[in-house]
């Protein structure tokens, strides 16, 4: 993830048609989801229904919560695939209290402690002993999974009390789902982190050009050992909404998720390079695999159909700006 | 703009797609499986057409998600409960986390049941079984035994995830009869978790750390399949022989072979054309579903339902080399 290519042309910031691509980029996916909606809504005489939309959102809040955190990875230059064996952790966890007898407010403490621990044993392998973090999280991916598996087996944990289903299947204002709500007030947290304060503008600074933000002054190790934190954190809290919505845990939970989630970052059109993008984005991103999903899903489009749509949106996504770039270096040159 | 013109096209074919189905009034029956493009399903889609037809005014919607997954299949349902269909039968890949959404679709009237694999009691209004897992459990048993000497010797199982519901419940009723198959012996299980090759380096790796077994059984149709490869590539055949439940098609080859002399399997086409039978007497208000009651299933004749709401279809059906080219032509 650290590799840096020559003839690099620093894209945040710098570069005026870079700058007004990636401007431009969330205006692409603005009108590619106003399309996407239309057309679902002539298609299907079932989509434009508040409920139905509100169901759909189930499809990707949960995923973009973590979306965010791994954004802010990703822009540093770093990757963690661990993030759905880490819920799959949690929610084991969480299981295992709740059948001691652990009530509501203790079950989302110890869903998201062990969500954030779990994110500092990543922090710590990667920023402490600087080893990269695809392959650290590979292995971590299958450790927390692993564990999961070794205590449950085949077996699931349930009997949830019945005031902690709300997280996932509770409304905090008509259709608004709390999962809904969290969702958008997490964009708005993480579009301030990022966006608006100095801890962003250094997690750009590392992404781009770590060693010169080393000899910047940045603590670079302290940064990306805060973000495994906060993508572990964010893990935790989606299992916190996963196992409240499912009512059950088995070790098999979110599996997959990973993927999912770093496709839905990238489709944001953060860079997999690492040194730029926005949280917009990866908002947007959000709604139009969740409104993809949901509309091919009322029309019964086979799910293989469905990530093969998935699949060509990201290969474009990651494409085009490469495409492009190259191609505007061949002019100036 | 590549991607705009994709969505377009790909809105333009789902919209043409919906304009050929759309006909008003007829019953909607969604068949959710635990994923696509696993012949047992197909072959359960097929019977299921097939019992449309007969009924007449029924459309079955045949879906289910990529992997076998809960979160999967928890979106397919939504997505079911948006179109307003009339009943949902469904193979779970997980009998618990299905059941707030399937809750969800009986309160807005759809008529929910499950077959091959389990919802919990909560979430649905019975269960259909291909077959009693007693008699499955007693086949499997019965097969090891056809292939061995006298019916003596070891056997290892070979199974899928360690979370699949039906195939825990098929080696529990195998643990449970094993003192009724004296000599019989096993040794151990090993799972596959459905995935081909998975499965055959599970199976190689019991020919080479049990050398005893002279048997592996797999009751599931992926397992069989690689376990019959793996005895076939370690030129095995005639020294360990593999059975369990497998698709016909599938296991054409392994009969052929000689790495398997019988397997069993109940008709999915049958399965699934009992279910949505059901499901539409359901719809219609002949039955209730209630324990006890009796539904009637077009060809399959009248199905009873038992204890906990479950039912059992017919007994497993043994495949060998003399029907084994009859039956992989269907599924």
């Amino acid at each position: 993830m650290s590799a840096v290519p020559e003839k690099r042309h620093i894209p945040d910031r710098l570069g005026t048609s870079v700058t007004r691509l990636f401007a431009s980029w969330e205006a692409l996916l603005v009108a590619v989801a106003a399309v996407i909606f239309i057309a679902n809504a002539l298609a299907s005489p079932y989509f434009l229904n508040a409920w139905n939309l509100s169901d759909a959102t189930f499809n990707f809040t949960e995923k973009a919560m973590v979306a965010f955190a791994m954004a802010l990875l990703i822009i540093a230059g770093e990757i963690d695939l661990s993030v759905a064996a880490i819920i799959a952790l949690a929610s084991t966890a969480m299981g295992a209290a709740a059948q001691a007898g652990v009530g509501t407010p203790g079950l989302v403490a110890i869903g998201i402690g062990v969500g954030a621990g779990c994110g500092m044993i990543n922090g710590i392998l990667v920023a402490g002993l600087r080893l990269p973090s695809i392959v650290v999280t590979i292995g971590t991916m299958s450790l927390f999974r692993g564990i999961a598996y070794i205590v449950l087996g085949d077996k699931a944990y349930g009997g949830y009390p019945a005031s902690f289903a709300y997280f996932g299947q509770g409304y905090v204002l008509w259709v608004f789902s709390f999962e809904f709500v969290l969702f958008a007030a997490l964009a708005v947290l993480f579009a301030v982190l990022l966006h608006a304060t100095n801890f962003g503008r250094r997690v750009y600074a590392i992404g781009n050009n770590e060693f010169a933000a080393r000899f910047s002054g940045i603590h670079v190790e302290r940064i990306k050992f805060t973000l495994f934190l906060l993508t572990g954190l964010m893990a935790g809290i989606a299992a916190v909404c996963l196992t409240s919505r499912l009512g059950s845990t088995r070790p098999s939970i979110a599996q997959g998720w990973e993927l999912e989630i770093v496709t839905m970052v990238v489709l944001g059109g953060i860079s997999i390079l690492g040194g730029s993008g926005t949280i917009g984005g990866v908002v947007i991103a959000a709604f139009v695999m969740g409104l993809v999903t949901f509309g091919l899903g009322l029309l019964n489009v086979p799910g293989i159909v469905m990530s093969i749509f998935i699949g060509l949106l990201l290969i474009t996504t990651i494409t085009l700006p490469i495409i492009i770039r190259q191609f505007g270096h061949r002019k100036s040159a | 703009m590549k991607l705009l013109k994709k969505l377009a096209l790909g809105s333009a074919l789902a919209l043409a797609m919906l304009a050929s189905h759309a006909q008003a009034e007829t019953i909607k029956i969604g068949l959710v499986v635990k994923s696509l493009g696993n012949g047992f399903f197909e072959a359960a889609n097929k019977g299921a057409q097939e019992a449309a037809k007969e009924l007449g005014d029924v459309e079955v919607i045949y879906t289910g998600p990529t992997s076998t997954t809960a979160e999967g299949q928890i979106e397919v349902i939504n997505a079911l409960i948006a179109q307003n269909v009339n009943a949902i039968a469904i193979s779970a890949n997980d009998p618990d986390a299905v059941v707030p959404a399937l809750k969800k679709a009986a309160a807005r009237g759809i008529k929910v049941i499950s077959w091959d694999s389990a919802v919990a009691k909560d979430g649905r209004i019975m269960h259909l079984n291909p077959s009693s897992n007693e008699l499955i459990g007693k086949m499997c048993l019965q097969l090891a035994a056809n292939h061995l000497k006298d019916g003596k010797g070891d056997f290892a199982i070979l199974s899928a995830t360690t979370t699949s519901t039906n195939q825990n419940t098929w080696i529990e009723e195998m643990k449970k009869q094993l003192p009724n198959f004296p000599g019989l012996n096993l040794v151990t299980t090993v799972y596959g978790d459905d995935l081909s090759d998975k499965s055959y380096r599970e199976a190689q790796g019991l020919l080479t750390s049990q050398p005893n077994v002279k048997v592996i059984v797999a009751p599931t149709t992926v397992g069989v399949l690689a376990a019959s490869q793996a005895v076939a590539d370690a030129k095995k055949i005639g020294d360990v022989y593999v059975t369990g439940l497998g698709l016909p098609s599938e296991m054409a080859g392994a009969i052929k072979s000689g790495a398997t002399k019988e397997f069993a399997i109940w008709n999915p086409i049958d399965l699934g054309y009992s279910a949505t039978q059901i499901a539409y007497r359901l719809v219609k208000g002949e039955t209730d579903g209630a324990a006890g009651s009796e539904i009637a299933a077009g060809r399959m004749g009248k199905i009873k339902i038992g204890d906990n709401g479950e039912a059992a279809m017919a007994d497993p059906f043994v495949y060998d080399a003399k029907n084994i080219d009859e039956f992989s032509k269907i599924f």
